[in-house]
């Protein structure tokens, strides 16, 4: 068990600079959001603050930090500070174990451009996007509030019931690559991306993780207007600001998995790989977007039918009709 | 089949929200760009003066009666040549709703809306504004009314020598 000290550093390294890369992200990709949502309303987006509205983020991190800290009275306290880590902290692990490169030699050694090349790491995507359903569960629970309770009850119902299409997609995409690993699942797809051979399972996948980001038309657990601010009502300052940065880096996260898991990961042309996975993930996060400032809200209850009797028995009739025609196949 | 209908109607909104990415948006900006209201736009209040020069308001008080909020106030005093005039005339701008009425009811055209409407102040007691941030050196809308040329009293004429009026009659033409 003797660790070379580079192999730490190296370790340190990408660690670093995938937290530093991955929050600038989530940062700038409120602004993002914020003014491409404007110019689908006809609109400016922020654009005041610094030119074309690029310092908006700065301008909004010390707002957040020097708003008041509520202290509710009948909140569980210790549940109450522990919800918006729980939501934000998953999110931000998950990129662990996304490649955005292909092996590259440095220092005279292979590094792999992922922070961890776990052999199940699709597994823990999928274990750590469930561990964020607790942060919104706690956080409307630890709120002692009527709204965000049944926000959260919402939230609950809706995540738990889209991650098991969100699964079910992902066995076609391991039944092709023979793998759960994420690197060798991007190697398989060197030929041919397997959105073209799993149509059916990237929109699946798709919709579902618009599901998992709790966004429009998804986006009854924090429905704006509706139920105030659904399960984050009675956080304020820097708690909401987790709430908030969690939300925009699991959906950085999670365009990274399906780029991963459909696009081809870091394939492309003649750029060098890490700019083609970091265009798939923006293109991902700009369609999400895109389809928040087109779709309307769905309302609960059709909400669950879609998710449990619509894209369970599509994902679950994917899976016979891959596992027959591989086994067709030879 | 209604899914193929669905589908095609959330493309078909996916497509259209792609369209206005691409136009241009309606915004004006504000404070680089203003829109330029027009000449009859009410905001900014102001009492005008005659041709002559003179001030037009006679501090009748109409224009504090017909006021819907009560936000104007003034003093009536006299000139020894029987001129009436304001001694001070206050408006207060916070509690105008800028609706013109009292425009509208001015006898002599003194009191007139202008479309200035940058008059934010961030002190409240700024917005209370006097006789002498009101009174401006034109005539205003009404470049050539001066209303003691054609009133009776003699002010600015003698009596009978108005513009609408005929001089007394000499009563020893009348005789036979």
């Amino acid at each position: 068990m003797n660790y070379d000290p580079t192999d730490i550093a190296l370790a340190l390294g990408k660690i670093a600079v995938v937290l530093a890369v991955v929050m600038t992200l989530a940062a700038y990709l409120v602004l993002i959001e914020r003014k491409l949502l404007g110019r689908i309303q006809d609109r400016y987006g922020p654009n005041r603050v610094g030119p074309f509205g690029l310092l908006q983020p700065l301008a909004d991190a010390i707002k957040l930090l020097t708003k008041e800290d509520f202290r509710l009275p009948g909140a569980d306290k210790w549940l109450f500070y522990l919800a918006p880590a729980m939501a934000s902290i998953p999110a931000i692990m998950i990129f662990a174990v996304i490649p955005f490169g292909p092996p590259t030699t440095l220092f005279g050694r292979q590094v792999e451009m992922q922070v961890v090349d776990l052999n199940v790491g699709l597994l823990l995507f999928i274990a750590f996007s469930s561990i964020a359903v607790y942060g919104v569960a706690l956080g409307g629970w630890a709120s002692n509030s009527k709204f965000a309770l049944l926000g959260s009850i919402r939230g609950l119902a809706q995540l738990i019931s889209y991650e098991i299409p969100m699964g079910l997609s992902l066995v076609p995409v391991v039944m092709l690559a023979r793998s759960f690993q994420l690197s060798e699942i991007v190697t398989a797809q060197e030929g041919c991306w397997f959105i073209v051979y799993q149509p059916l399972a990237f929109v699946i996948f798709f919709i579902s993780i618009i599901a998992e980001c709790k966004r429009t038309p998804f986006d009854l657990p924090e429905a704006e207007g509706e139920l105030v601010a659904g399960f984050h009502t009675e956080y304020s300052g820097m708690r909401f600001g987790l709430f908030f940065v969690g939300e925009y880096v699991n959906l950085i996260v999670l365009g990274g998995l399906a780029a991963t898991f459909f696009l081809g990961g870091w394939h492309g042309p003649w750029l060098p790989p890490v700019i083609w996975f970091l265009i798939k993930v923006m293109a991902s996060a700009c369609v999400f977007i895109w389809i928040r400032g087109t779709m309307p809200r769905l309302r609960y209850d059709q909400l669950m039918h879609f998710g449990w009797k619509v894209l369970t028995p599509l994902a679950l009739v994917n899976i016979l009709a891959t596992g027959w025609f591989l086994m067709l196949k030879g | 089949m209604s899914i193929v209908a669905d589908i095609k109607a959330i493309l078909i909104g996916m497509w259209t929200t792609w369209k206005h990415i691409f136009r241009r948006p309606v915004t004006i900006q504000y404070p680089e760009v203003k829109r330029i209201p027009s000449p009859r736009y009410r905001a900014r209040i102001v009492l005008t003066r005659d041709p002559d020069g003179g001030e037009r308001c006679v501090a009748c008080y109409l224009c504090s009666a017909a006021c819907p909020v009560d936000c104007i106030s003034m003093q009536s005093a006299e000139m020894e040549n029987g001129r009436r005039y304001a001694s001070w005339f206050r408006i207060n701008f916070s509690r105008c709703i800028y609706c013109g009425l009292c425009a509208e009811a001015c006898p002599t055209m003194a009191i007139q809306m202008t479309p200035d409407y940058e008059i934010c102040n961030r002190d409240i007691m700024n917005l209370v504004y006097e006789k002498e941030n009101l009174l401006i050196d034109g005539c205003g809308k009404s470049p050539d009314y001066n209303f003691y040329r054609h009133a009776g009293i003699g002010v600015a004429q003698p009596r009978g020598a108005g513009r609408e009026e005929t001089p007394p009659v000499d009563v020893r033409s009348l005789m036979p």
